[in-house]
This record gives structure tokens, sequence and C-alpha cells, in this order.
């Protein structure tokens, strides 16, 4: 069988389990596409070849031996670089963490990846230390955009979205601690899961924002995100904040009628300074869902200037002693940032975290009565790599702050989220399906319909 | 002309041994200023006294 760049992972496991396909196939596929386009696209930082043909033969060996495989079998993927990866050097980005000793042992979510079947091929660029929406970064240059080099990925997973836009790997993992997964699958025109805070562990990853850090996967469909997703569940006593809960598989359940799921548009801070874009996309996947209620989520913009305080508070806290002694090493926006969120006085963050409790409850009695909330993902598709502001409604806006304004609002409380690709020409942008907690599986059945009846789509590359 | 929050800086920056180089004051002011313009937004919501802070801790 003939690969093809674009095959997803389930259909990629398919043909290996099956005999039509080899892994080591798969994985050459990968890694000639890697060396073919990254040199512009700059998605990847290290490239583990000899590790990923080494997984692929053992997983043909297991094949040619009659043995039952995982249900990732042969599947390349890669992951952001502040993933530990054994034996590299967990960089998160950064210059300073480049001087650390190699990771000992793959992070947990490698660990279950690999465990289904599924073979590393490297690690991916990032935003340093994970404070960014843009995906570019002073000391290994910006991510690009797959359907315009000249634009940026969104970050802070910005190569977790190139790579995977691209079709370089079809699945890749990135985190998401205020966006940096549904900003870079917006702006690359993919599927992204950020699940419920303490679904799946973070163990062997380096941290930005303990109480709002989430990892998840980036695909190119819906299948493939709940693919990966299902083989990372699961409770892992080395994240203290991973849940107890046990694995709630949702590849089964995809293909169920969502006909009776009460579905309502995100309304007040979710319909303020957005582009047209941004507008179009909501109605696109609104129209096609029948949704036409809007609810008001009470202080959304206030969640969003909490979220912020606890992000530089805490992301300054963890840095503080790097911030003392090797303060030069950094990229200086994300230093002074960080600088500026050491002498944020104590009591406002006890009161953001305060507000926080009070806000969840407020999503609470929304999700009483209905089962998903449909809001955009990025109020604009990519901006030009570099761009430092864009006009709307006639202001002048800082496009770093504004990129994330409907995402934080989100993640502060941990919902699920499935951020969904339109495919708008000449960009894609996303839109976000979030559910009550722990209820991954009510968004990504409503991201499947709408993947079935060809509403959103990972469109092919058109930059490269 | 020395702004409003230079002498906080320069106090905070003492206090935790945190070095804020004259060349990034400018910065540093700005991105402290939105911190703070953020802050007063969560400051200026009235909460029950009995309100319990969110983070998850396991022991």
């Amino acid at each position: 069988m003939i690969t093809k760049p674009e095959m997803t992972a389930t259909e990629i496991a398919s043909a290996v389990a099956g005999g039509r396909m080899s892994a080591l196939a798969a994985t050459e596929t990968a890694l000639a596409r890697i060396k073919q386009h990254d040199t512009i696209l700059n998605s990847f930082t290290d490239v583990t070849a000899d590790r990923a043909r080494a997984k692929a033969r053992a997983i043909d060996a297991e094949i040619a031996a009659g043995k039952k495989v995982g249900p990732l079998a042969g599947v390349p993927f890669a992951v952001k670089n502040l993933f530990d990866v054994a034996n590299l050097v967990t960089r998160a980005g950064s210059k300073i963490n480049r001087d650390l000793s190699p990771a000992r042992r793959d992070a947990a979510l490698i660990e279950r990846m690999e465990a289904a079947g599924a073979v590393l091929v490297g690690a991916l660029n990032m935003g340093e230390y994970a404070y960014d929406f843009t995906g570019e970064n002073v000391h290994d240059g910006p991510s690009r955009n797959p359907h315009d080099t000249t634009r940026m990925t969104g970050g802070s997973s910005g190569g977790s979205g190139s790579a995977v836009g691209a079709a370089l790997v079809p699945i890749a993992l990135g985190s998401d601690t205020n966006g940096s997964i549904r900003v870079p699958s917006s702006f690359c025109g993919i599927f992204g899961l950020k699940p419920t805070y303490g679904r799946l562990s973070r163990a062997r990853s380096f941290p930005f924002v303990a109480s709002l850090d989430h990892l998840g996967p980036l695909a190119r469909s819906v299948a493939d995100l709940a693919l990966a997703y299902d083989v990372m569940q699961g409770p892992d006593a080395d994240d203290g904040a991973c849940t107890t809960r046990g694995v709630e598989q949702v590849a089964p359940l995809l293909g169920q009628s969502i006909s009776g799921l009460r579905i309502a548009i995100a309304g007040g801070h979710f319909q303020k300074n957005v582009f047209p874009e941004a507008v179009e996309a909501v109605s696109r996947v609104a129209k096609a869902l029948g949704a036409t209620e809007i609810v008001d989520i009470p202080e959304a913009s206030r969640a969003r200037a909490a979220a912020y305080v606890i992000t530089t508070t805490e992301g300054a806290s963890l840095h503080l002693d790097r911030l003392r002694k090797r303060p030069n090493d950094f990229d200086p926006a994300v230093r002074d940032r960080l600088i500026a969120g050491a002498m944020v006085p104590a009591p406002l963050v006890d009161r953001a975290q305060k507000f926080r409790r009070w806000y969840r409850g407020q999503l609470a009695e929304i999700f009483k009565s209905v089962d998903v909330l449909l809001a955009p993902a990025t109020p604009c598709t990519a901006p030009k790599l570099g761009q430092i502001n864009f006009t709307l409604d006639g202001v002048e806006l800082p496009v770093r702050a504004s990129i994330g304004i409907h995402t934080q609002p989100i993640s502060f409380i941990g919902l699920p989220v499935v951020a969904v690709p339109v495919p708008l020409e000449p960009l894609p942008i996303g839109v976000q399906i979030i559910a009550a907690p722990w209820r991954e599986d009510l968004a990504l059945r409503v991201a499947y319909a709408l993947e079935k009846m060809g509403v959103v789509s990972a469109p092919s590359p058109r930059g490269l | 002309m020395a702004e409003p929050l230079d002498d906080y800086i320069e106090a905070v920056s003492k206090a935790l041994a945190l070095p804020v180089e004259e060349a990034w004051r400018p910065a540093v002011r700005a991105n402290l200023e939105v911190s703070l313009r953020l802050g007063r937004l969560v400051d200026e919501f009235a909460l029950p006294d009995e309100t319990e802070p969110a983070p998850i801790f396991t022991a």
C-alpha cells in the first residue's frame, strides 16, 4: 500500500494492524515529509528518527509474529518540546533549560501513546516557557503557518499546530494554559482537544501555571483526537492534579446522535472583539447545529482578567530564581512580563482564585440547562508574523494580548473544549465546542457530527 | 520624569532580590500596569468571606 501524507491516524493504524502497510513505511513517510517541509515551517526542534525507526520495526515484528497491536499501531506523532523525551533535553522553548541534563524517562502521555503503538518522531517548537499566543520564539525562530508561511501558527503550541496543519504528522501533543492548544488549532486549521483540568496526566512535562496547565492532542480529524485521547486517559499518581476517575472511552460514542443535545451560543464577552471571520465561523457552526439560543456567560471578561493575574503570578513564581540568575537569557518580552508578575500584590491573586470558584459555580448553573456552548476560538485568522497591533471597529488592539480573549475564560475553570476548524478562504479559523466538566464526550460528539456534515474540516496545507 | 510605579518597582525589586535593569523598566512598568488594571477588575468584585479559592491540592 502506498502511504499518503494526509492519511489520518485512524487510517494508518487500520492499515498497519491489517498488514496493508508497515509501521516503518508510515514512519518513513512522516520523516520524509518533515525533511521536505520543515526547513520552511520550523515546526520541529528535534527529530528522533533512530528511535522512531526502532519503534516502528518493533511494531512490524509484533505484527509479523501474530501479536495483537494497540489502536495507534504505527501512527507517527510528535510532542511540544516541554514534554520530557528520554535522552533529549526538555527545553520548553527556552535557552536556559538547554543547560539541563537530558530527560531520563518519557512524559507519561508519550508512554501511553507508545504503549498503544504510536511512534514518536520528534519534539516541536513552542513559545518560550509557554507564555505565548503567537508561536514565535526568539531562540529557535518562529514556527510557520502551513497555509501561509508569512503568518503566525499561534501559540504556545505553535510547532504542534504547524506540524499537524502541514500533515507532517497526523497527531501532535500540546499544552494549553490559557488557549495554547486551541489558538494554534484555529490558526492552522486543525482539531484540538483541551480536556477537563486534571483529566490527562502532566507528569514529566515542564510546567507553566500549575493550577491552569492542561495537556491534550491536536489532529486532522475528530476520530483521531478521540483515539489519542482515549489511550492517554487514566489516573497517574505522578501528577497531583490528575483525576482518579477511570478511563471513559469516547471513540465508540462518536457516532451517537446529537439531536437531543441542548446547544447554545455563548453571548456577551464572546461576541465582542471579533473580526467578521470569527463571526462567520460561529454562525456556520451554529446554523448547522440548529443552535439559536444565546446564553450570556456572566463576568467572562473578569474571568479573563483573573486568569491573567493567576498566570502572570504563578508563572513568575515558577521562574523567580531564573529571573534572578539569568535574566538576559530569557526572551526579553517574556522576562519583562514575568518580572511584572512577580510584583503583583498577593491579595489580588487570592481574590482571583476565589473569583474562580464563584465563576465556576455560574457555569455549573448554565450547564444544568445547556449541554454544549459555542464560542470563537480566536478573534481573527492568523496574523502576520511579527504583527504588533490590529484594528477592530476602529480601535487599535495589541495582537499578543487579544488572541486569547475567548479561550482564557474557558480554561480558567478547566472546562473541556474541542476547537474545530472552519475552512474559510483564504485562511481557516476555529470555533470552540465547550462542555461541562468531564463531558469531553459531548464536545467530541458535536465536533464529529459537524465534521460529518462537512461544516468543519482540516484543509490541505495551502502554503506549501 | 519618574513614573508613579517606579518607586514600587524599585522597592519590590529589592525585597525580592530581583534585578530590574534600567533598560527593562519601561516594559516591566507597562506589563505591571496591565496586571494591576486586570487585578483591579478582580478586586472590585465583591465575594462572600467564606469563598474558597479554587486551586486543587491532593495530599
